[in-house]
């Protein structure tokens, strides 16, 4: 703690330092004297002004961090007190009201990392108290002042996709007024829906909802669609992206766009080798879909198979809207010939909220069976019959049938990898793109600017696919509307003349923000997509990388006065 | 919340309710009575010290009244704003009563007991409702004996015992167990006060109580009513003592549930009550029973269930997880009953419809995974909003505009829409947004202008 450091670098101009410590009524001085800390730091190098507030945070306490700076011409503020994750911004916001930099206000936790943690430790909390104090003014020596980023944004967007999702974010932003850019592979838009026949629970037409949802799109003025047509390569970032468009014609289009939506949607599988998958008499669900619609399926006996290729060891997921696609799909059977016969062997029926639910029950009053299998015992599919082991009965039974129907789950399609790179944004082990947080940030990636929604997630039905098509959109609006991008000051920086391009910093860096010039031979950071994380600072071998607010003598000064 | 708390173009406005709602998409007219907390929103900084000092105690509806806190409160620790607010029903100061020891207590002069609800008048384009949900009340199921069993708690009761924050510090105490700590507890400060007065007549008359006792029976003290006094006291302690000796003997055997039970569809899939999937129910179980095996590695679980129904993103592998790593065992079966076994433990009677047979099965708790249900106050709110509910009685939707209710500008998510689980409602909720940015736009400009012209 007082071992001397050998050559302490001096901070470059006459330091004035305000330190304030904070009560936070009994939360602090409950458990540590403040009023010794506040003395120890008025004793503390440069420190020209200490105060203890009852509350820094009041708008007394805020008033008098104001009154300070402007009286005793402090240079640097800090403040002992609670969390930085919820008063730094109050804090540097007030200094930089009077016309100090923001980035010249430190914060030390004294509260949740001292006073909480040592209740009954009265002398020692103090002490530890006085420690963090020094730290925080130690490091408080050597902050600079810094400019937030600012950089323009691009207004027009893009939506990858257009499916029920694609279509839906691309009408909602541009009901929002952004210009949109649409692009899809398919000649036609629609994607997968356009295959289906009717849609549960309404069971209307998916063509109708599919020509609804075109139509509204195509009445908005500021909407540019390419169809049969491809991503070729997309450079920037958020904000400002760069993409190139291969048209149906062959030729290179580019568009500047300010944000991206991934809708690109998802394919079944394909049953091939799984219970004598022949596309005529054992087919899939999606291939009863279209001769439901084109009126062709004339059997009398069916047996449907759930989780074919799904919930596997190869396939560990749940592909979501297979069970309710077959119940539909059973019922519809049922309406269009009451005497056929409908069997379901399923292993868990997923037919999860309100109107699916009901959809199960009004397909078993209608005399659809239902029977349940287990994984380690899946149905044989032979010439004539269905076999399976009944488990309530514990029996092995067959059933006859004309056509055996098997629901595949959705997989990602084969071009996902290759989007993916295209973009730099992951995708999960089962080739979905993944989203920034599970729970939290369910229609974003972790890359800024770029978002993801529909069964590129993850299967989702129409209704869902349209309902995150519409919040993707709604996520990338709320950057968009803004008239620039601000963010902080706090990033990676990388000395030029220093850098030797060995690259070491390219591999930690989690969002991409590092690239190397092979010109200059030396590595570079984009401002915009540095996050501040300071991998790349503690990689480098030459220390050349430095974060901003956290370079080395300012830690180290800190460390020093541990 | 802390991110709704400090965005610039957000009014929160907790603890207040809508009263009228005119006018129409792209101009509504909303009344909302901010009801008074009796503390200054802008003095207060959620210091606490007022919780400290109040004396009086209530049930902590956050805990599910499985704990107490005071009239003064904040809901739960990290809730936005940090504002505290005193509980009108229970507040002595607000009830006649001499108290004011917040006022006292609060050196930021916070307090104001004159403080009287406000009625604020909004002028919006667009209206979101994300009122969420209730959980189904299982006593009105007569064959899980829910509060009859002190061992049967609800998922969100189950949820709170797991909690670090909540009443047992995240152990799995058993509330039958709980109950008995409690009587102890209460026992214990009574004891205390016979003790003083038994210590108070042994001073003045320089003898043990047991010695006195001893010759009183044997009728050896006279009449003096002093002494007839000390003999009644000590009866009275014995009468205390007794009792409690023999509950800390069976508190010395207590220890918490290892062997957890799930029930699930309890009031859901049941055509006495709600017919349809709650959606996110297995998973919560599943993830509790992971929670509680991570917290204590000889916990056992078992779920009981028609089907599991792990339909999102990674659920399914989470469920496999649970079952492989957990000690988590997934029944097939719908319970037919719970009935009281030994040492309070909950017996749960199920048909194995693998062995074909009934079983029974003991455990230490039973979890009962209770419906998602449309709100107690939806019925209310869809009066003043004028929109149409379900069958079920969440707030009716488009399936084209699965987001929109049945009045322009009015739009629907999370719960309040049907049951679903988090990904599902902060999705829908950015949907909602885009929704309503959308009338905004559209009734504020011209048809087709644009907000924003590309660059």
């Amino acid at each position: 703690m007082s071992t001397k450091p050998k050559a302490t670098p001096q901070p470059p101009e006459e330091l004035r330092i305000g330190v304030f410590i904070c009560n936070c009524g009994s939360n602090i001085a409950g458990h540590l004297d403040c009023k010794a800390v506040t003395e120890y730091a008025a004793e503390l190098p440069d420190v020209v002004f200490t105060k203890e507030n009852l509350y820094t945070c009041s708008e007394a306490g805020i008033a008098e961090i104001k009154k300070a700076i402007t009286e005793n011409n402090l240079n640097r503020v800090l403040v002992a007190s609670c969390s930085p994750r919820t008063h730094q911004p109050l804090f540097a916001s007030s200094c930089a009201e009077v016309g100090l930099n923001p980035y010249l206000f430190e914060m030390v936790n004294i509260r949740d990392q001292c006073s909480w943690v040592h209740m009954q430790e009265w002398d020692r909390a103090t002490a530890k108290a006085k420690d963090l104090v020094r730290m925080g003014v130690a490091k408080a020596s050597f902050l600079e002042p810094q400019q937030d980023i600012e950089s323009s944004l691009n207004h027009r967007t893009m939506v990858i996709g257009g499916g029920v999702a694609g279509l839906s974010a691309a009408e909602s932003m541009a009901g929002m007024g952004l210009e949109v850019v649409l692009v899809e592979r398919e000649e036609a838009l629609g994607g997968l829906a356009r295959r289906l026949n009717r849609l549960a629970p309404e069971n209307d037409p998916a063509a109708e909802r599919i020509a609804t949802l075109i139509g509204e799109l195509e009445a908005q003025p500021n909407v540019t669609v390419y169809t049969g047509a491809e991503i070729s390569s997309m450079d920037g970032y958020i904000g400002n992206f760069d993409a190139n468009i291969r048209t149906r014609e062959g030729a290179a289009v580019q568009e500047k766009i300010g944000g991206i939506v991934v809708a690109t949607g998802a394919v079944p599988l394909n049953p091939s080798g799984l219970y004598g998958y022949d596309g005529q008499k054992v087919i899939t669900q999606l291939e009863l879909e279209e001769r439901l619609r084109d009126d062709t399926c004339q059997a009398k006996r069916v047996v449907m198979i759930q989780c074919v290729g799904a919930r596997s060891e190869e396939r560990p997921y749940c592909s979501r809207i297979c069970c309710m696609t077959a119940v539909k799909n059973a019922v519809l059977i049922k309406q269009h010939d009451p005497e056929a016969e409908v069997h379901v062997l399923y292993r868990d029926m997923q037919m999860y909220g309100p109107q699916r639910e009901r959809m199960l029950e009004d397909a078993r009053g209608q005399g659809i069976r239902f029977d349940v299998y287990n994984a380690d015992q899946p149905p044989q599919v032979q010439p004539e019959t269905v076999e399976y082991y009944q488990a309530i009965m514990g029996e092995t039974r067959r059933i006859p049938y004309d056509l055996v129907v098997l629901s595949t789950p959705l997989v990602a399609r084969d071009d996902v990898v290759a989007l993916s790179q295209l973009l730099r944004v992951p995708i999960d082990q089962n080739g979905f793109f993944l989203e920034a947080h599970a729970k939290l940030r369910p229609l974003d990636f972790a890359t800024d600017g770029i978002f993801v929604c529909g069964s590129a997630r993850y299967p989702a039905t129409v209704a869902e696919a349209r309902s995150q098509g519409i919040g993707a959109a709604a996520r990338l609006a709320s950057l968009l509307f803004k008239d620039k991008l601000v963010t902080s000051a706090l990033i990676a920086e990388i000395n030029p003349d220093t850098c030797v391009g060995c690259m070491g910093c390219l591999d930690v860096c989690p969002f991409g923000a590092i690239s190397y010039d092979p010109q200059k031979r030396i590595c570079e950071v984009n401002q915009i997509l540095c996050k501040g994380c300071g991998n790349c600072a503690s990689t480098c071998p030459s220390q050349s990388a430095r974060l901003k607010g956290f370079k080395p003598q300012q830690l180290l000064a800190q460390v020093r006065a541990a | 919340m802390l991110d709704v708390g400090r965005h610039p173009n957000i009014s929160l406005m907790a603890y207040s309710e809508v009263e009228q709602v005119t006018g129409e998409a792209g101009d509504y007219t909303v009344t909302v009575r901010r009801k008074t907390r009796y503390v200054e929103e802008d003095k207060c900084t959620g210091c606490g010290a007022c919780t400290e000092k109040c004396p009086t105690v209530v049930p902590d509806a956050f805990n599910e009244g499985q704990s107490y806190r005071r009239a003064i409160y904040s809901y739960f620790a990290q809730g936005i704003p940090s504002t505290h607010t005193i509980d009108p029903d229970y507040c002595r100061q607000l009830n006649g009563k001499k108290c004011g020891i917040c006022q006292k207590t609060c050196q930021a002069d916070a307090i104001n007991f004159d403080k009287k609800d406000q009625l604020l008048e909004l002028n919006v384009g667009a209206i979101v409702v994300a009122t969420g949900y209730d959980v189904f009340d299982p006593s009105q199921i007569p064959e899980y004996r829910y509060r009859d069993l002190p061992n049967v708690v609800t998922a969100i009761e189950f949820e709170r015992l797991l909690s670090a924050s909540g009443p047992t510090g995240g152990h799995l105490d058993r509330p039958s167990d709980r109950r008995i700590e409690a009587e102890i507890a209460e026992l214990e400060k009574k004891a205390k006060r016979s003790q003083k007065a038994l210590d108070k007549f042994e001073k003045t008359h320089a003898q043990s109580t047991a010695e006195f006792y001893e010759a009183y029976q044997k009728g050896q003290v006279g009449d003096d009513p002093e002494l007839q006094k000390w003999a009644a006291k000590y009866e009275d302690h014995l009468n205390i003592s007794g009792p409690l000796e023999k509950l800390r003997q069976k508190a010395a055997g207590f220890s918490t549930a290892k062997r957890l039970a799930f029930i699930q569809c309890v009031g859901s899939r049941d055509f006495r009550f709600y017919p349809y999937c709650s959606g996110y129910c297995c998973m919560h179980s599943i993830k509790e029973a992971i929670i509680a095996h991570e917290h204590e590695p000889a916990t056992t679980s078992t779920i009981f269930g028609m089907d599991i129904r792990a339909v999102g993103k990674g659920f399914e592998e989470y469920k496999i997880r649970g079952g492989n790593h957990s000690n988590m065992r997934y029944q097939r079966s719908r319970v037919a009953e719970i009935t009281r076994g030994p040492d309070d433990n909950p017996v749960i009677v199920y048909e194995d419809t693998r062995e074909q047979k009934v079983k029974s099965e003991e455990f230490d708790l039973v979890i009962l995974a209770t419906a998602c249900v449309p709100a107690e106050s939806s019925g209310h709110l869809a009066e003043l909003l004028a929109i149409e509910r379900d069958d079920f009685g969440f707030f009716k939707t488009d399936p084209v505009q699965p987001l929109d209710s049945t009045r322009e500008g009015i739009f629907i998510c999370g719960c309040a829409h049907s049951p679903m689980d988090i990904p599902e409602s902060v999705a829908q909720a950015s949907s909602a947004a885009a929704r309503a940015v959308q009338v905004i736009t559209s009734k504020t400009a011209p048809s087709g202008a644009k907000l924003r012209k590309a660059s």
